[in-house]
């Protein structure tokens, strides 16, 4: 093609591009159109003989559908043209229940969203009740929360290369990654007395003090991290088969995954360097120091690497939170908010009936509404929390970054071969309990 | 800031209100630290256009809030509080802040302009909204339920919705 003075001058003027503004990704979707739209009626139909496409279902019951996640693919051949999500299997209307609990009881219902990251949602929850009780917490509290934020990354980016392995058909890596999981959880279970669903993350602070030794304890499972990561390397990263069935599937740029609202590893994947922790943080994030991990092509890999590499940061972050752990109190002294410690009641008729309030019908929360969010393991996770000044909230909506997330699937798979729809369900890493709620 | 201006010993002024902060024609106020908008079900496709190529590229969610039993929902001045809102959560990854947008929509005519056009990661959020709330998302290219069944009646997070009001649906289980 030949350049001439000025390609854009025609009879009706000069025809200049748009401009690629950054959420041009919008126009790119749609052009790709690879979201399956049709009812269930239709795809139950006869398909004419001479279709060239077929539908094919995939799910809820498929093992690599990370629980109830099912799929409508329309393939041609082999090649994944369109996609739809079907989702609802899990829905138990969590957010319907958390309007008939208390905001002592709510973290009992959030944690069981994402059951993968327990204290991410009882974190978000939390911080959006405090924000409308306008509660400043102690540094200890603050700290806590951190340290446990992290380890439960840790748990959650174990279970994702256990099962990433496991759907990619290296058995040996599941086994290693739910051992290392499990240590975790066993740590977590120290600290909370539960292995999951653990309502630790108290709205005022946390629910109890670390316990004794727990800095050697957790220091002896990061010491064992590194060369455990080492070992996954050798199994996975360097190895040409694992290479071979990620590299370059399910791709992404940044654009689209702006466009449709991705958060976490797969909006860094693109090289798009965005994690709340750094740019926007809470706890007490601006006092460590850890890298954001990003990728550059935002393929299956990318978001394989991304997560190994961000536990090696998360175990950054926990050997900060043993040196600088702050002494003090894990939970604010708001007699309105917290329960009196357990001494007092002894000896205060007030701190008893206060505890008993506390405990029958909760503690109320100004009229308003508030918004937020932490970076959990898979992205933004955000709690909307609308009071009418009760003791229960009005109107409790999480944003459950799996949810968003799984919105991409029909793009990452688009035009892909169907072999290849495991690989790239797991590597978007989504836990049907979010989703659904 | 009401609550520090409250707590002076000063006559207390019936809130004091400045002259309403206008964004693109919208009323803003702070509430928290965080930016509200109130903006018209008219306006919204546009604003949030707008706003898209001001920098807050990023819709982080869609959702919607009931406000039947709770009839005093805090809108400024000049805005009609209707039993249903449709709240919207942008993000600026440049000016790192977030941006909420709150749409009063009525219960007689729950119809939103849907904002698929603009950022296409809302097409799910908003048929959960559409799915919980009966709010339709005008122009929506597939507006369906999401998490409940296709054929379930009602919805659920609309506050006159009775909980364990209703039986258990199993599907294509014979008359008995």
């Amino acid at each position: 093609m030949t350049t001439t003075e000025s390609p854009h001058l025609t009879d009706e003027g000069a025809q200049e591009m748009a401009p690629r503004i950054l959420a041009g990704g919008t126009e790119v979707l749609r052009e790709v159109g690879s979201v399956l739209r049709i009812s269930e009626a239709e795809a139950a139909e006869d398909a004419p003989v001479d279709a060239e496409t077929t539908i094919i279902n995939m799910g809820p019951q498929h093992p690599s559908t990370h629980g109830v996640l099912r799929l409508m693919l329309e393939l041609d051949g082999e090649t994944v043209l369109r996609t739809k999500p079907v989702i609802g299997y899990l829905h138990t209307g969590m957010e319907k229940t958390a309007e008939t609990l208390t905001y002592l009881q709510g973290g009992t219902n959030v944690t069981r969203m994402d059951y993968a990251s327990p204290i991410f949602n009882e974190l978000a929850f939390c911080l959006s009740a405090e924000q409308l009780l306008g509660l400043e917490l102690p540094p200890r509290a603050t700290w806590i929360r951190m340290l446990m934020s992290e380890l439960n990354r840790l748990t959650s980016h174990f279970l994702f290369l256990a099962t990433n392995g496991m759907d990619l058909g290296s058995t040996s890596m599941m086994i290693y990654g739910w051992r290392e999981r499990e240590e975790g959880l066993r740590i977590l279970e120290m600290i909370t007395g539960l292995r999951m669903n653990h309502n630790f993350i108290r709205v005022g602070g946390t629910a109890a003090d670390l316990p004794d030794g727990w800095q050697a304890r957790l220091t002896e499972y990061l010491d064992s991290i590194p060369e455990r990561l080492e070992e996954y390397e050798v199994l996975m990263t360097n190895q040409p088969i694992w290479r071979e069935r990620l590299q370059g599937v399910g791709s992404i740029t940044t654009e689209e995954a702006i466009a449709l609202g991705a958060t976490g590893p797969i909006l860094r994947s693109t090289g798009y360097a965005w994690d709340l922790r750094r740019d926007m943080p809470y706890l007490a994030y601006d006092q460590v120091d850890f890298d954001v991990i990003v990728g550059s092509y935002g393929d299956c890999f990318d978001r394989y690497a991304i997560r190994l590499n961000e536990v090696r940061e998360s175990v950054k972050i926990l050997r900060q939170c043993i040196d600088m752990m702050p002494a003090g109190d894990y939970r604010i002294q708001d007699k309105k908010v917290t329960p009196p410690p357990r001494a007092r009641i002894d000896e205060s008729m007030e701190a008893l009936i206060h505890h008993f309030k506390l405990f029958t019908e909760g503690f109320k929360v100004p009229e308003g509404d508030a918004y937020a969010a932490v970076e959990s393991p898979r992205g933004e996770l955000g709690v909307y929390l609308v009071s009418d000044g009760s003791a229960k909230p009005y109107r409790m909506h999480v944003r459950g970054p799996s949810f968003v997330n799984l919105q991409v699937l029909p793009h990452l798979m688009h035009g892909g071969l169907i072999a290849d729809a495991v690989a790239i369900i797991s590597s978007v890493d989504p836990i049907m309990g979010e989703v659904d709620r | 800031m009401s609550e520090t201006t409250t707590a002076t010993d000063e006559p207390v002024a019936p809130e004091p209100t400045p002259e309403p902060e206008l964004l693109h024609g919208a009323p803003v106020v702070r509430v928290r630290g965080q930016q509200v908008v109130h903006a018209g079900r008219e306006e919204l496709v546009a604003l949030v256009r707008t706003l898209r190529d001001e920098g807050w590229i990023q819709c982080l969610d869609v959702t919607g809030v009931d406000y039947l039993a709770h009839p005093h929902a805090d809108v400024p001045a000049g805005i009609q509080a209707e039993r249903f809102e449709v709240v919207v959560i942008l993000m600026s990854h440049h000016a790192r802040e977030r941006l909420r947008i709150r749409v009063q929509v009525p219960e007689t005519d729950p119809v939103v302009p849907t904002l698929f056009e603009v950022h296409p990661g809302t097409e799910g959020m908003e048929r959960e909204v559409f799915d919980m709330f009966g709010i339709s998302f005008d122009g929506h290219p597939d507006l369906t339920r999401i998490l409940m069944p296709e054929d379930w009646e009602g919805h659920p997070l609309r506050k006159d919705y009775g909980i364990g009001r209703i039986p258990v649906q199993f599907k294509d289980a014979p008359d008995a």
